[in-house]
């Protein structure tokens, strides 16, 4: 599979899709309670599901997180290949 | 592998006496780790419900016994850090700072416990002996995960004990561990997770300038933990504590390490990593749960939907096939006899007394007891519900509909919970997480037609519409939701304006319901639900009862009626005549009071005549309106009540009850006229 590297929302990821987290963007009121869900640089998640519209269900840590989409733009991750 | 045996708890729940010598312990953990479950097996009964002082959020605490002494233990709200990302972590560490308990009891999930730990990560930094309540070895059992507890202990450096809330094993081993702490058998020596490496310099940097002036009772490290964290709450207080030169140059380092916070989350997640490296032996990933695969089904966007809307039908049915039947019995078998008995028992006495006995008092508490059955109902499907996991998966699922209204999902729940009654729906607003998004749910809750106001409708609609009464009903019902999302998406627009908080949630485990858990929860919620709407209803009833028979006695020529034709130009704008507005205004206390009104007002009771006599009287159009209006109209008074105590404003109260009432003259004066336009009169 090609390795891609590029650096995308997590809202982007389809589901099944693993990623790295980098940065989040915009988001000092909300990122104490991203960090403490388990949501920090260089953490491996997994997209559980995404219809490409309204919220997603992400696996974070062992942790099964609904964000909104919203919120899921402004994580930005980089995609993991297989 | 669990290697707790399964004897009862030696705990007594015998209520400690001489309070004040009793040991406090508080009691913590992050959401969904079965923290209740495990202060329910403790303390039992003897809890004590109320809120924390100038917050609305409950604060439960509970008085046991273990081999002679007596403790307190105080049920910290649930979270997941510690640092002010809402009022309850503040309550939280604010609690073990200041009011000093013997000791923390931290709960965490063997199944989860990368997540669970970072809780105890921060907890650890407190100047506090912990003890690690290691919950739900079952469930980490059945996903082959295996936990040493003995080596969590040592890598913690506080005792952990594991154990299965559900099954109330590992009690007696964690209350032998807390009496051992005490006893100072046990020293409690915690490791402290460090900074990111990165950022140690500026953390030293930051605790050299604030050290001499941190107000007690804060730990300098932590303040400059939380000050690198961007803690809203400590910031604040830090910048009156320190002379402006320290804060000047605190803000010039936090500014030039903005990204400090996660440097904080990171380091603590290290610190979790290497003690999982030792105390975890989890399989290899991959495998699919049962939670993900029921989620497939449950939070998918259709099918998800129409499972909702399946389990509400459900509720639904279950309500008016169970609770109306009971809530019948009660109102004709127990209320109406004990007015009867009043009558007779105080027939010597002046008619005022045995009116205000009668009418007055039974039939305000009446009011409040024949609704208990309902809510039980409610109290119950909700609690079982919540238990068992679902909850989560329908605010996921509504929070599409819910972005209409600049809301997000987890208003939803409140708002269903207010078709049994707006009550607990305003009180269960206290989920929403952000003071806006809990205003705004608070605001358009009472226009969730609730079970008095379908319970008018249900009686009024045959009177007036005969085999069509179906049909009224569902389109009032559909009306009232219109109005719900249209008043809800201009709201959001006006006045806050599109402020949108965060939809972030967890989507806990699916689990087996626990029969205590929801049995408690129950009976709390029917006894906060009974003393709130009992007090005030009966207060109000007994006012409204006094003004339908002063000055004279009769109805006719009360200051009520009197009221009722002093504002019947109003009423006619919407085809009502003063009958009619009385019996509105009547529904103020409760909103079943409508049909009591138009009983005495027509001089005969709702069983024989009335509605014959109402058929007579009334046009359908007048009908109509008279309906829309009572959907749409002011909140009952125990529901203006409950909004005042949770805003905690009047002005947001009054504010609430201007909108329904405009709506609800707009929706009146409309059908009326186009009833009238289209000849239905």
């Amino acid at each position: 599979m090609v390795t891609r590297t590029s650096q995308i929302p997590l809202a982007e990821l389809v589901a099944g899709e693993q990623a790295t987290i980098l940065s989040f963007q915009n988001m000092r009121e909300v990122a104490g309670r991203l960090t403490s869900l388990g949501f920090t640089p260089s953490v491996r998640v997994m997209m559980m599901q995404n219809q490409g519209r309204g919220p997603l269900l992400v696996n974070v840590r062992g942790t099964h997180v609904a964000l909104g989409r919203r919120e899921a733009q402004k994580i930005i991750v980089q995609r993991m290949s297989e | 592998m669990s290697d707790c045996h399964t004897a009862p708890p030696r705990v007594s729940r015998r209520p400690a006496t001489g309070g004040a010598d009793a040991r406090l312990i508080a009691l913590a953990g992050q959401p969904n780790m079965g923290k209740s479950t495990l202060f329910n097996i403790l303390t039992g009964l003897n809890q004590h419900v109320g809120n924390w002082p100038g917050k609305t959020i409950e604060r439960r605490e509970g008085d046991f016994a273990y081999k002679g002494h007596p403790y307190r233990m105080v049920d910290l709200p649930g979270t997941y850090s510690l640092t002010a990302n809402s009022p309850e972590e503040v309550i939280a560490r604010e609690f073990i700072l200041r009011e000093n308990p013997s000791l923390v009891v931290a709960i965490v999930s063997a199944a989860n416990l990368e997540r669970s730990l970072y809780l105890v990560s921060e907890l650890v930094c407190l100047p506090v002996p912990l003890v690690v309540a290691l919950n739900m070895m079952d469930v980490a059992d059945q996903e082959g995960i295996s936990v040493s507890a003995k080596i969590l202990e040592s890598a913690l450096g506080v005792p952990v004990v594991p154990m299965t809330a559900t099954r109330a094993t590992g009690v007696n081993e964690l209350m032998e561990a807390i009496e051992q702490v005490l006893a100072g058998k046990c020293p409690v020596v915690p490791c402290r997770p460090e900074v990111r490496a990165d950022h140690r310099l500026v953390m030293e940097e930051i605790t050299r300038q604030i050290d001499s002036h941190v107000p007690l009772p804060y730990p300098p490290e932590w303040v400059a933990l939380k000050l690198l964290e961007g803690d809203s709450e400590i910031a604040h207080t830090m910048q009156t504590a320190l002379p402006s030169c320290n804060w000047e140059a605190v803000q010039a380092i936090l500014l030039q390490h903005d990204d400090a916070l996660l440097a904080v989350a990171s380091g603590r997640y290290e610190w979790i990593g290497q003690i999982l490296q030792v105390a975890v032996e989890r399989p290899k990933m991959g495998q699919i749960s049962l939670t993900e695969r029921l989620d497939r089904w449950a939070a998918h966007p259709i099918w998800g939907l129409l499972i909702l809307a399946g389990i509400l039908g459900l509720v639904f049915w279950i309500t008016f096939k169970i609770g109306a039947p009971v809530q019948n019995w009660l109102s004709v078998e127990v209320v109406a006899r004990l007015a009867t008995l009043a009558r007779l028992a105080l027939a010597g006495t002046p008619a005022w007394l045995s009116g205000l006995v009668a009418n007055g008092l039974l039939g305000g508490v009446g009011a409040v007891i024949t609704f208990l059955p309902i809510m039980v109902i409610f109290f119950a499907t909700f609690a079982f519900l919540e238990d068992v996991g679902y909850m989560a998966r329908a605010a996921y699922v509504m929070d599409n509909l819910m972005h209409l209204m600049g809301l997000h999902g987890k208003s939803f729940l409140p708002l269903f919970l207010g078709f049994g009654c707006n009550v607990p729906s305003i009180m269960g607003t206290r989920v929403v997480d952000s003071r806006p998004g809990r205003l705004l749910t608070i605001l358009i809750a009472p226009l969730v037609p609730c079970t008095a106001r379908l319970a008018v409708v249900a009686f009024l609609a045959p009177a007036f519409f005969g085999s069509n009464a179906l049909y009224v009903s569902w389109g009032l019902v559909l009306l009232s939701m219109f109005m719900l999302v249209l008043s809800g998406t201009l709201l959001s627009k006006i006045i806050f304006k599109g402020q949108r908080s965060a939809f972030i949630m967890e989507m806990p485990l699916y689990h087996l319901p626990n029969a205590r858990t929801i049995g408690l929860l129950v009976w709390q919620r029917s006894m906060s639900f009974t003393k709130k709407a009992g007090t005030k209803i009966l207060a109000m009833a007994l006012v409204i009862w006094a003004l339908s028979v002063l000055p004279g006695g009769e109805l006719n020529t009360s200051y009520l009626a009197q009221f009722g034709k002093l504002i019947e130009p109003i009423g006619k704008l919407m085809g009502m005549d003063w009958r009619l507005t009385v019996a509105l205004i009547a529904s103020f206390p409760a909103k079943e009071n409508a049909i009591a009104a138009l009983g005495v007002l027509f001089g005969s009771s709702p069983q024989g005549g009335l509605t014959q006599m109402l058929t007579a009287s009334y046009s359908t159009a007048s009908a109509l309106s008279f309906l829309v209006v009572t959907m749409l109209f002011i909140p009952c008074m125990a529901t203006v009540a409950v909004i005042r105590q949770e805003t905690g404003s009047w002005r947001w109260t009054l504010l609430n009850i201007v909108m329904m009432l405009t709506l609800s003259f707009i929706a009146g004066i409309s059908v009326y006229h186009l009833a009238v336009l289209l000849r239905l009169s």
